[in-house]
């Protein structure tokens, strides 16, 4: 069947088990291609994102970057799981960033297949990726883009397993075609094609030539869940050997001969031009080459960082002033409650009555705030570059190899075909290395421009990374509800500001006759982006915090009450009771100590955490345990899974708890971690993860773990002290017994 | 000026300032990069190496003050193959990222060699090492299985 790979796409269903239309696969000629591009000797690909080496070696190509995901295992997981292959001689390999190994178009169709495409509704880890607009979705056809919790989800679905039937297909072929058999006689086994009369054999190196002569087809026969061997295992990583000492190649340290190093400082008001700087002032010093004068930066190039470093503090450059230069946290917050008053706000939905529904009954109004935060991987933003007779050459850790080359040609004005660009390994990213937020590549290419011939390694110090992020908006949410007799919400009115477009993620799994969800847009000098789990990390936490004071207000238990707002929704109600059980809901707790349950939707996950706090009368909050459910239709690799659980309930915690970015002056105030502070292992709760496993189509694992935990905690925090927390973060409130009245 | 530095059980000469930082020392000239560098002010731990057997932050130790001590790095705690350290952190998946680990390993390796059986609080208070990924709960894991193990 003729179709454009679009609706190839799009024709499927991602339920496992259901019949999946893939990704169109390479004709023989693309396969040439990638052979020339990719393959070694003695291995060639089958079809796309396999090669299989004669001595049987089989290496998954994966179009992303494992962050530490782990879906450099699970993806391999899924192929070899339809290949049949033997796990031992299973490999991984990152796509090298040329079109041909794209993965745009896998992105692309998962976009269009889960929503409902229009500018409004493209998601927000997308959005540095092309205008924002549909009509620029070709622009899509040259990312290998590592976000929105969709590598297992769309790649894994539309292109792994797709790819591993198809080459299994192919290797019956060959088998057949050698015997004089029938394909229908063949079957496959730990990398084997048999013949079950013959009782004959090939192992699939030795039929790779001739498999790959065959076209790949783009509806093989994939496996029933029954079927599974692989996939559901909790199999090791491949990457963490290499992570325990210490050989791991991250992108700040990659060694190139006669490298220079760098280092910036930025104009600290974002976007300031730099008006003057005295380079004399370090040129005496040891090991300086260079000093680079940038449009909103200076930076020192010299022979060892840590001369760079200095060198850059010890200058005194004068950037710009102008209105920016006032801004403050309070000005901003006073814009945000200006808008949510004034005339612009945007009806994103409209269900009943709407707004005119509180006219009938006592309304329960509340005001939700959080603040920009940042990023803070461990490995701090860095790039390496050298500029040399007309081609650019850039090694880095990005969320994009492929786009990051075209961007890095864009910034030298260079085309596509003169820069070649070398993904490492990122330590840790949560969004800060998607495209849009590459300010370290054109900062390193721009510098490396200035020294041709010579490869210069450029890291941002810690502070020039926590200053020059792009920030986890600050949003403000205003509620109104009203209660029916029996309690329950009769109506819903949700007012938030943003600095993009409305967000799904506003909307309402919870049964409420009239809604009325508005948006207004202000605009402000502070750079954001996206950041692990985008919109649902405020909106779980407005959403599912006045829930909870609804429940109150009703009289309720909150868990009971979510319950029934969620009647109509099974795979809701099931992941709120499993997270209860384990978490002995209902069960009487020490004096001091309470439980708060929070659940959100996100990267089609449906995830709830049970958060068990003990709060003392000085006010010391203590997490004890957070129990976790989720379900993601299936765990592809369970203890991945639970990992990235895991880690985002830490990664949440932090941010509850502690994290604020704020605005001083234009800029931003934090600078290192003693002032944006992490949550470390004596404050890290005991954590469990249980799986749902309920056959819907794979949901996301490595951002939905994050919403649910700031509403689970500040709703323990109200059921053990009565104080609502409303504002993050949470160590701005106090919590101690006398002050509980007045923030109640 | 030379400094001689002893990593790893070999000896160097380095032409470098007093004060230039141990962690940039041994990344930069030494070309060993399994020790990492976080934050440039001793808060996260991402550095740390031993220096006589005591877990230090490199970043903030200039390279003048440790000349003849013995400094050891993630590249040099094990003569050969994993230490126990090591095989529990793959024994319980640890690593998220990675880019801690080598820093968090020789922390808890120190903390071991003194304590092999810590308590969750004298962990704690010990090992303040920041992870973004949030492996904690798997680090917490991997250190109850070494309880009383000989390092």
């Amino acid at each position: 069947m003729a179709s454009t790979r679009r609706m190839v796409l799009l024709g499927g269903t991602g339920a496992l088990g259901a019949l999946i239309v893939g990704y169109a696969l390479w004709p023989s000629g693309r396969i040439a291609k990638a052979n020339t591009l990719d393959a070694k000797n003695g291995e060639q690909f089958v079809t796309n994102w396999i090669k299989i080496a004669t001595d049987g070696t089989i290496t998954v190509v994966v179009p992303h970057c494992d962050m530490g995901t782990g879906i450099f295992t699970a993806l391999p997981q899924m192929a070899a799981e339809e290949l049949d292959a033997d796990w031992s001689k299973v490999q991984v390999e990152q796509a090298p960033p040329e079109p041909l190994f794209a993965n745009g178009a896998l992105a692309e169709g998962f976009v269009l297949g889960s929503r409902n495409m229009s500018d409004q509704s493209f998601p927000a880890f997308m959005r540095g990726t092309v205008s924002n607009t549909f009509r620029t979705i070709a622009e899509y056809m040259n990312l290998q883009v590592t976000g929105g919790s969709s590598a297992v989800r769309a790649t894994g679905v539309y292109a792994m397993r797709i790819a591993g039937a198809a080459a299994r297909e192919m290797l019956v072929k060959a088998a057949a075609a050698r015997w004089n058999v029938s394909v229908e006689d063949c079957s496959t086994a730990n990398s084997r094609v048999l013949h079950k009369a013959s009782g004959k054999s090939f192992g699939y190196g030795e039929l790779v030539t001739e498999a790959a002569n065959f076209d790949p087809s783009s509806r093989p026969k994939l496996k029933a869940k029954s079927e599974y061997t692989l996939v559901g295992k909790p199999i090791p990583r491949f990457d963490i050997p290499k992570k325990v000492n210490g050989t791991t190649t991250y992108g700040v340290d990659v060694k190139v001969p006669d490298m220079l190093y760098a280092a910036i400082k930025i104009s600290p008001v974002f976007g300031a031009k730099l008006t003057s700087v005295d380079e004399n002032a370090v040129m005496n010093r040891r090991g300086v080459a260079k000093v680079v004068k940038l449009d909103d930066a200076v930076v020192v190039v010299a022979d060892r960082f840590w001369r760079a470093r200095d060198a850059v503090a010890a200058l005194n450059p004068v950037f710009a002033t102008g209105e920016n230069d006032k801004v403050t946290s309070a000005s901003l917050r006073a814009r945000h409650d200006a808008a949510l008053k004034g005339p612009d706000l945007k009806s994103d939905v409209e269900q009943g009555d709407g707004v005119k529904a509180l006219a009938n009954g006592k309304v329960i109004e509340a005001v939700y705030n959080v603040p920009y935060l940042s990023h803070a991987p461990m490995e701090p933003m860095n790039a390496t570059a050298v500029y040399k007779d007309g081609k650019l050459e850039v090694w880095s850790g990005t969320q994009d190899g492929l786009g990051s080359r075209a961007y890095c040609a864009k910034i030298a004005s260079l085309d596509f075909g003169d820069v070649t660009f070398h993904l490492l390994q990122s330590g840790g990213a949560f969004g800060r290395r998607l495209p849009g937020q590459w300010n370290f590549l054109e900062y390193a290419v721009r510098t490396a421009m200035a020294v041709p011939g010579k490869p210069v390694k450029l890291i941002f110090t810690r502070e020039q990374d926590m200053q020059h992020d792009f920030y986890r908006p600050n949003v403000t949410s205003r509620f109104r509800a009203i209660l029916d007799k029996t309690g329950m919400p009769n109506a819903w009115v949700n007012d938030y500001t943003t600095d993009d477009n409305p967000s799904a993620e506003a909307h309402i799994a919870y049964a409420i006759p009239n809604q009325a969800i508005s948006s207004v847009k202000v605009a402000t000098h502070v750079p954001t982006g996206p950041w692990r789990s985008v919109e649902a990390s405020w909106h779980g936490f407005f959403v599912e915090s006045f829930v909870d004071e609804l429940a109150h207000a009703a009289g309720k238990d909150p868990l009971a009450y979510r319950r029934a707002l969620l009647a109509a929704s099974p795979r809701h109600v099931a992941v709120l009771n499993l997270a209860a059980e384990k978490a002995g809901w209902g069960t009487p707790l020490p004096a001091g100590r309470a439980r708060g349950v929070a659940i959100v939707e996100s990267f089609n996950s449906i995830v709830a955490h049970v958060a068990e706090v003990e709060v003392h009368d000085d006010g010391a909050l203590k997490v004890r345990r957070i129990v976790s459910a989720i379900d993601c239709g299936m765990a592809v690799n369970p203890d991945g899974l639970k990992a990235q659980i895991e880690g985002g309930i830490l990664f949440g915690l932090s941010a509850a708890l502690h994290g604020a970015i704020t605005i001083d002056k234009g800029a931003v105030v934090q600078a290192n971690f003693p002032d944006y502070q992490m949550v470390k292992l004596a404050d890290a709760p005991e954590v469990e993860v249980h799986v749902v496993e309920s056959d819907a189509a794979l949901g996301g694992a490595g951002e939905p773990g994050v919403p649910p935990v700031a509403p689970a905690l500040a709703n323990a925090i109200f059921a053990a002290t009565g104080v609502r927390i409303r504002e993050l973060p949470i160590q701005d409130v106090s919590l101690a017994k006398e002050k509980r009245q007045s923030a109640g | 000026m030379s400094i001689r530095l002893n990593v790893n059980g070999v000896s160097h000469d380095v032409d470098v300032e007093p004060d230039a930082p141990l962690l940039w020392v041994i990344r930069d000239e030494l070309n060993l990069t399994g020790t990492k560098f976080g934050c440039g002010i001793a808060a996260c731990g991402a550095c740390t190496v031993h220096v006589d057997g005591q877990a230090i932050r490199s970043c903030q130790v200039p390279v003048g003050t440790v000349a003849d001590k013995q400094i050891t790095t993630i590249e040099g705690i094990s003569a050969n193959g994993l230490t126990a350290v090591q095989q529990a952190w793959i024994d319980h998946q640890v690593p998220q990222c990675g880019y801690c680990q080598s820093g968090m390993i020789m922390a808890v390796t120190a903390l071991l060699k003194k304590n092999p059986k810590p308590s969750d609080e004298e962990l704690g208070a010990v090992i303040t090492n920041i992870c973004r990924c949030g492996t904690y709960p798997r680090i917490r894991e991997a250190v109850r299985s070494l309880a009383g193990t000989k390092l």
